[in-house]
């Protein structure tokens, strides 16, 4: 066991993977040499080969249809989109192409390729540094999206979306890089005194399709994923309301065994996310979870999401789901 | 400079066709350029600077008499251009039955490769079993090539029972791995840009594969053109990358779509060696692929091509071009016609005469009734088999996801 921020995490899986499997090839803008924005892919090139790791021109679209090629013709490609807000340029390869590959070719090719990016606000990045698109990819057959929420996690399910035969979708929530945000920004708590900052310096893996019960609770079941997680956990803590909080790793295939369990057990359920409210993934969740648990909700069910307007830049801090309006809706549930 | 004709030059340029229906088109009758006006330079020594002439001019090798000439002749023994005339023959024929299919309800849309049928089979000739090739929907002849049954392909064009892709996608988009086909996809110019992933793939596994992909002049506009020549010039990896300008894009004339010199001279500004080659000249796009393989093979990187042809038929069965471009535009086209020329050029030679080819096209057409007909035992479009509904749901993931299978449950098949 080590002291692992989540880039160290996320450096940890992708150098376990490159030691293990031969065909996995990283890429992606300023990954190389430099080691990332963000520093994940820091002194990879130099152990393992700049053929093995290495940058790319700067163009998403190019980034995400050279991993399809790759992937067609036998490699395992772990693409990095420097920001999710960067990610658009891809959006034609990946819906259309990687995401159909096998089906439309009646399972003669596949593309087992995972594309690595940093989503999410509390940056202050503005409109273009803080989105968090998951439904932009949730909403598309052959997809597996996954969003990891501490170094942990963070780790081990990397680890599964690379060695999945499907395409991985993998969002970062960028904010918790460095430490655990929990909705005040003048507090900067690191990994280290976290218990999900030990993370075993050998290779492990996190099933996807697998949610985790943070905190078990009977009041009310709250649904999070990313930084979200960490809001939802000061929250349930300032409401004083025994809440079950489920963090829900990946949204496609999500977990309905742990999520319907809860909620048949507490009633109650919140759904926080960071994207705009309509037609988020939490919309997809309330709707699956009324036909599954109508008949043991006590009360509607409540999100609590970013606004339906762009991410703004200096109040970014009214428009991410606070502790505060997360513990409201806590509250509401347990009145109504 | 390319002769670009401009309906409007203010307050903007908007190009135009050389003519609408109704009116001629004059091509100029003959090519200008000549097989002896351009040398052919040592694939494994040539630099991007030296194909400058060969971006701006035109690649020939049989000239107006249909004599083999100059430094691209690739000197094929007679026995090898009798199979790609075979190839090009049963492509034009089996596309002539496809419409008749289509026509008849038994396929619900068709494209047919009329006029360009050199392109993909010439071009796929030159390669080695091994390479990829990575097509856009006027390559299919490419099969023909690497031997894939007539039976297998119009099952796919039905969609019935026996398609691999299992009715997943519209007729045309074949896929065939155990040929190295890979599968063909309905939004332009994705292919492109992937298949320089496919090359970077053979060169990190060190295997002798070679890439080529195609896509079309209006094609050329998307970010997937330029991704890949950029990326394919940064990587240099083994890919041979074409551009088929057979002039229209459905009703989008090139003169349209760019304001730019040739489409082959843009590879230069990629430091990629360029060519623009007669597309209805077996001989010489036999001869540049080869040139392209022999320098991908030597780890030298990839080869941009122009490929200058004309679209004689419609976009697809849902498209009529008389409205507008003169329906007879194709007859003035200086190319001619490709299986035509590659005849001649046999029969000037004494290794074909009209007998031989009056006998083989009888063989093709009596070969693709009897595979037409056998496809049609595994169902067609209006009366079916289809492949069952269940096939809906799988192949979407390696494994049945349990959301996708409560709803194949729903569907109750």
């Amino acid at each position: 066991m080590a002291k692992m921020n989540m880039i160290a995490s996320l450096n940890s899986a992708l150098r376990c993977q490159l030691e293990k499997d031969p065909n996995i090839v990283i890429f992606g803008q300023d990954i190389g040499y430099f080691g990332g924005v963000f520093r994940v892919t820091d002194g990879l090139q130099k152990d393992f080969g700049a053929h093995r790791v290495f940058d790319t021109p700067l163009a998403e679209g190019g980034i995400a249809a050279i991993a399809m090629g790759m992937s067609l013709n036998g490699l395992r490609p772990v693409a990095e989109i420097q920001f999710a807000d960067y990610i658009f340029p891809a959006y034609d390869q990946i819906v259309n192409e990687i995401a159909k590959i096998r089906h439309r070719s009646g399972g003669e090719f596949s593309a087992p390729l995972t594309i690595r990016t940093p989503a999410g606000g509390g940056i202050k990045g503005g409109h273009h540094h803080s989105q968090s698109p998951e439904s932009q990819f949730t909403h598309t057959p052959g997809l597996k999206v996954v969003y990891c929420s501490n170094p942990y996690n963070a780790k081990g399910l990397l680890t599964s979306a690379i060695e999945s035969n499907d395409p991985v979708i993998f969002f970062e929530p960028k904010r918790c890089y460095r430490g655990p945000f929990y909705g005040d920004p003048h507090k900067v708590p690191t990994w280290k005194d976290h218990p999900d900052g030990e993370v075993p310096d050998d290779y492990y893996s996190i099933p996807l399709e697998q949610a985790r019960i943070v905190r078990q609770g009977e009041a009310c079941t709250v649904i999070a994923w990313g930084t979200m997680v960490h809001v939802s956990e000061q929250a349930i803590k300032n409401s004083g309301i025994d809440c079950e909080l489920i963090d829900l790793q990946t949204l496609v295939p999500w977990d309905r065994d742990t999520v319907v369990n809860s909620i048949k057990k507490t009633g109650r359920c919140v759904i926080v996310h960071e994207a705009p409210k309509t037609s988020g993934f939490g919309a997809e969740m309330s709707a699956s979870i009324q036909e599954r648990c109508f008949y043991h909700l006590e009360a509607p069910i409540h999100r609590v999401t970013g606004w339906d307007t762009p991410f703004p830049h200096t109040t970014e801090w009214d428009y991410m789901p606070s502790p505060e309006r997360i513990a409201e809706a806590i509250k509401k549930t347990q009145e109504e | 400079m390319t002769d670009r004709k401009t309906l409007i030059t203010s307050p903007y340029t908007l190009g135009a066709p050389p003519s609408r229906p109704g009116e001629t088109t004059d091509y100029g009758g003959k090519w200008k350029e000549q097989p002896e006006d351009l040398w052919r330079p040592d694939p494994t020594k040539c630099s991007s600077e030296d194909t400058i002439p060969h971006a701006a001019g035109l690649v020939r090798v049989l000239n107006d008499k249909g004599e083999a000439k100059g430094q691209w002749d690739p000197k094929l023994k007679s026995e090898i251009l009798i199979e790609g005339l075979e190839y090009m023959m049963r492509l034009r024929i089996f596309d002539d039955r496809m419409i008749k299919m289509q026509r008849t309800g038994k396929l619900s849309f068709y494209m047919r490769s009329l006029g360009e049928e050199a392109v993909a089979i010439a071009q796929t000739m030159a390669l080695q079993t091994q390479d990829w090739i990575f097509p856009s929907y006027r390559q299919p002849g490419a099969q023909f090539v690497r031997g894939r049954s007539m039976v297998s392909m119009i099952c796919h064009c039905i969609g019935n029972t026996e398609d691999n892709v299992k009715g997943r996608q519209m007729p045309v988009h074949y896929t065939w791995k155990e040929g190295r086909f890979i599968s063909i996809s309905s939004p332009v110019g994705t292919q492109f840009s992937q298949s320089v992933g496919v090359a970077m793939a053979s060169a990190y596994k060190g295997d002798d594969e070679v890439c080529i992909s195609w896509l079309g002049d209006g094609t050329s506009a998307q970010g997937d053109y330029h991704y890949a020549l950029n990326f394919a010039s940064t990587f240099k990896p083994p890919v041979i990358l074409n551009v088929v300008n057979n002039q229209w894009a459905i009703s989008t004339h090139k003169n349209l779509a760019t304001g730019g010199r040739t489409f082959a001279e843009r590879g230069l500004a990629y430091d990629i060696p360029s060519f623009r080659v007669d597309g209805n000249d077996f001989l010489a796009l036999y001869s540049v692929t080869k040139w392209a393989r022999d320098r991908a093979g030597a780890g030298l990187g990839p080869t941009h091509i122009e490929v200058y042809t004309y679209r004689t038929g419609p976009h697809s069965s849902s498209d009529d071009p008389s409205v507008y471009r003169p329906a007879n535009e194709f007859e003035s086209w200086p190319g001619g016609d490709p299986i035509d020329r590659l005849k001649q050029h046999l029969i000037n030679n004494g290794d074909w005469t009209d007998k031989k080819n009056a006998a083989l096209e009888k063989k093709i057409d009596a070969e693709v009734m009897a595979a037409y007909k056998e496809a049609c035992t595994f169902g067609d479009l209006a009366s079916g088999p289809y492949p069952p509904a269940s096939t809906i749901f799988t192949e979407v993931y390696e494994t049945v996801p349990w959301h996708i299978q409560e709803q194949r449950e729903e569907l109750g098949k």
